[in-house]
């Protein structure tokens, strides 16, 4: 198993800088997920990353060895592709054995090799089916089977499940988790999709226009996002911010003067802000709670039943909506006037160049 | 649609009540036009070649005339210019097919990777299947392959050789490569598209497999090519079969019969020795010949197709 080490990365394509300078450190056996919106350079970097794509400037160390100009198939990588990229004229046997066969191992190791593989993955049955015969799922198990049989040091996966069906996605990303465990290997894992991200990844790195905003592990993104973006992309259905006037802070906290006039007392440090700047208070949908009279009222413009929560998308006189998520069960109706209890301690303030203020208490799970 | 007419209960109400019977007449009517059209088109030429083949039949000779029953086939049969001119059909095409597919190939891979002036470059390799095969016949025998006046010659010349002339030294062999000339741009064209659409992940999957430039050919690119490639291969030898105008225009057929094919060989037979008779039985083995290569052929794309 191995290290990956990127150290000011850049990727310029004509004129454009794609990639503007990450620098990341990547532990052994640790599943890092890179998330981003789409076009934010996440694939590019992997791609960088797989040898499938130049690297402008800045360094690429695997185990230590800088490895910017070693051919693909040299790097001890393996990536499984979104398409899956399996060969289509050879049976699932001949697709996981052409990476060993290039390599020159001889035939026997390669059959034990294989057959121990598709054993783990259930995929015996198929050996001498052609990809065209099989169901996207044993597609994606032969694509990961043929990352497997070669043994990499590292394990790139770009978007592996995005072209399965929810329930097969859910499903996949369990085996996946377990199979991560069971080979103890270097993953690095593009997605954009958050649940994916968030259900596997040891480390999230999330990346926008090709800059990483934050890299932590997946509830430390959730419960500290550094700014805005990060807080707005973690999290669904995603955090609710309106704007406030922060009126000083303390060691405990700091208040804020929310449009309504009521204050709040958020327990974050605000070095050096000055009285009166605006600030942005955000809180996620799970964290409002509904009452039925009060202060902070709206009006309920529609209501999301999915069983187990409901959503509520409640209007706020000064024309935003806020989304509230409540136990499923909630009577609220439609087109009723309802109010807003924001707890202090689940608020985030977020300062006029979008960073968020550092908080009084680490979350005990985002350590 | 006569089942649905049937069936569906409301059209039964307002619909003419047509019996069964009366539909496939109907059907039958309106198919008749371009049936007999092409009953008229392919198969009267051929029942009466098939007639003439049979008959002393020679324009010259108004004396020699009436059933010849087999004779035509046998004096055919057992001319060595036939057998000859059979042999001379089958190197043409397997030639033409080997270079146009192999060069065709490469062309493709090529062309399909980025370099400057590619678009110029593409157009240049295409346009040889817009000229006309007289024309580029011509071309090569006058402006190309002269041996007094030729560019290749004034070449040979530059470098203190003796010119080749080309055409009375190899003639089949140039036939072959002019008619090669011309089906490049077809194999190229059909197997560039072909490449262009291979899935770039699946190189990319390959490059990750430690499969170099050769290896991802021989094992990625080329399978994928696979139908293109027969579907070429079958185009060209159904036109390849009946290659005339270079032929004609460059060696007619000779020297001796050192480039005549069959429909040369039929071609001089009735028109250059007014022999119809023995055209036509020419044209006959010609028919059976190409069947044969047809059946071979559309089995193994069909094949090729299916998989």
């Amino acid at each position: 198993m191995a290290t990956v080490e990127l150290k000011n990365l850049r990727k310029t394509y004509l004129t454009e800088e794609i990639i503007k300078g990450i620098s990341l450190s990547i532990q052994e056996r640790e599943f890092v997920v890179f998330v981003g919106p789409s076009g934010c350079g996440k694939s590019t970097l992997l791609r960088m990353i797989a040898g499938l794509e130049d690297i402008t400037s800045g360094d690429l160390l695997i185990d230590g060895q800088r490895i910017n100009d070693v051919e693909p198939g040299k790097r001890g990588l393996a990536m499984v592709f979104q398409s899956y990229a399996l060969y289509p004229h050879m049976n699932v046997y001949r697709n996981m054995e052409f990476g060993l066969k290039l390599a020159g191992m001889p035939e026997a190791e390669r059959r034990a090799k294989i057959e121990h593989v598709a054993r783990t993955l259930q995929l015996e049955p198929y050996l001498h089916h052609k990809p065209g015969q099989l169901s996207g799922g044993q597609r994606q198990r032969v694509a990961i089977g043929r990352a497997i049989v070669r043994s990499p040091k590292v394990f790139l996966f770009d978007e592996p499940l995005s072209n399965l069906d929810a329930a097969l996605r859910g499903q996949m990303r369990v085996e996946l988790s377990a199979l991560h465990r069971k080979l103890d290997a270097t993953t690095i894992y593009v997605t954009h999709d958050q649940v994916e991200a968030m259900t596997m990844a040891d480390k999230i790195v999330v990346l926008q226009k090709g800059v990483v905003e934050q890299i932590g592990s997946p509830l430390e993104l959730y419960h500290h996002p550094r700014n805005l973006f990060v807080a707005r992309f973690i999290g669904s259905p995603p955090m609710n911010f309106f704007p406030a006037i922060f009126q000083g802070g303390d060691s405990a906290g700091s208040s804020v003067q929310l449009r309504d006039g009521s204050t709040l007392y958020v327990p974050v440090t605000s070095p050096g802000l000055l009285p009166g700047t605006k600030v942005t208070v955000g809180i996620r949908p799970e964290h409002v709670e509904l009452t039925s009279s009060g202060p902070n009222s709206g009006v309920v413009e529609v209501i999301e039943r999915l069983g187990a929560i409901t959503l509520v998308h409640v209007r706020m006189p000064e024309g935003e909506i806020i989304v509230v998520q409540t136990d499923g069960a909630v009577l609220t109706e439609v087109e009723t006037r309802v109010s807003l209890t924001l707890p202090p301690k689940n608020c985030h303030l977020f300062a006029p160049d979008g960073l968020a203020f550092e908080a009084c208490h680490r979350h005990p799970l985002a350590a | 649609m006569q089942a649905v007419l049937e069936h569906s209960p409301s059209a039964g109400a307002t619909a003419p009540n047509q019996t069964k019977t009366g539909g496939k007449r109907t059907g039958l009517l309106l198919l008749s036009p371009s049936v007999l059209l092409l009953l008229a088109w392919s198969l009267v030429p051929f029942v009466m070649t098939l007639w003439y083949s049979t008959q002393n039949y020679n324009l010259v000779d108004p004396t020699l005339h009436g059933f010849a029953g087999i004779d035509n086939y046998r004096y055919l049969l057992t001319d060595p210019d036939f057998l000859h001119s059979l042999l001379n059909t089958f190197v043409l095409v397997a030639g033409v097919l080997l270079i146009s597919v192999g060069g065709g190939t490469l062309l493709a891979v090529l062309y399909d990777q980025e370099f400057f002036g590619r678009g110029i470059a593409r157009i240049l390799v295409i346009s040889p299947f817009f000229i006309m095969p007289t024309v580029s016949a011509l071309l090569w025998k006058n402006l190309m392959l002269h041996p007094i006046y030729g560019v290749y010659s004034a070449m040979m010349r530059a470098v203190g050789l003796t010119p080749i002339d080309w055409l009375a030294r190899f003639p089949l062999l140039t036939i072959m490569m002019i008619v090669a000339w011309e089906w490049l741009p077809f194999a190229v064209l059909i197997l560039l598209t072909a490449v262009q659409s291979l899935d770039g992940e699946q190189r990319e999957a390959a490059r990750m497999d430690g499969a170099g430039p050769i290896a991802r050919f021989r094992y990625i690119i080329l399978p994928h090519l696979g139908r293109a490639i027969s579907v070429v291969v079958m185009i060209e030898t159904i036109y390849l079969l009946t290659i005339f105008a270079e032929i004609s225009v460059t060696t007619a057929g000779g020297p001796g019969v050192a480039s005549t094919n069959l429909a040369y060989l039929i071609y001089s037979r009735a028109l250059l020795q007014f022999d119809v008779g023995g055209a036509s039985a020419g044209g006959v083995i010609a028919i059976i010949f190409a069947n044969i290569v047809a059946i071979f052929l559309v089995r193994a794309v069909a094949r090729n197709l299916e998989a």
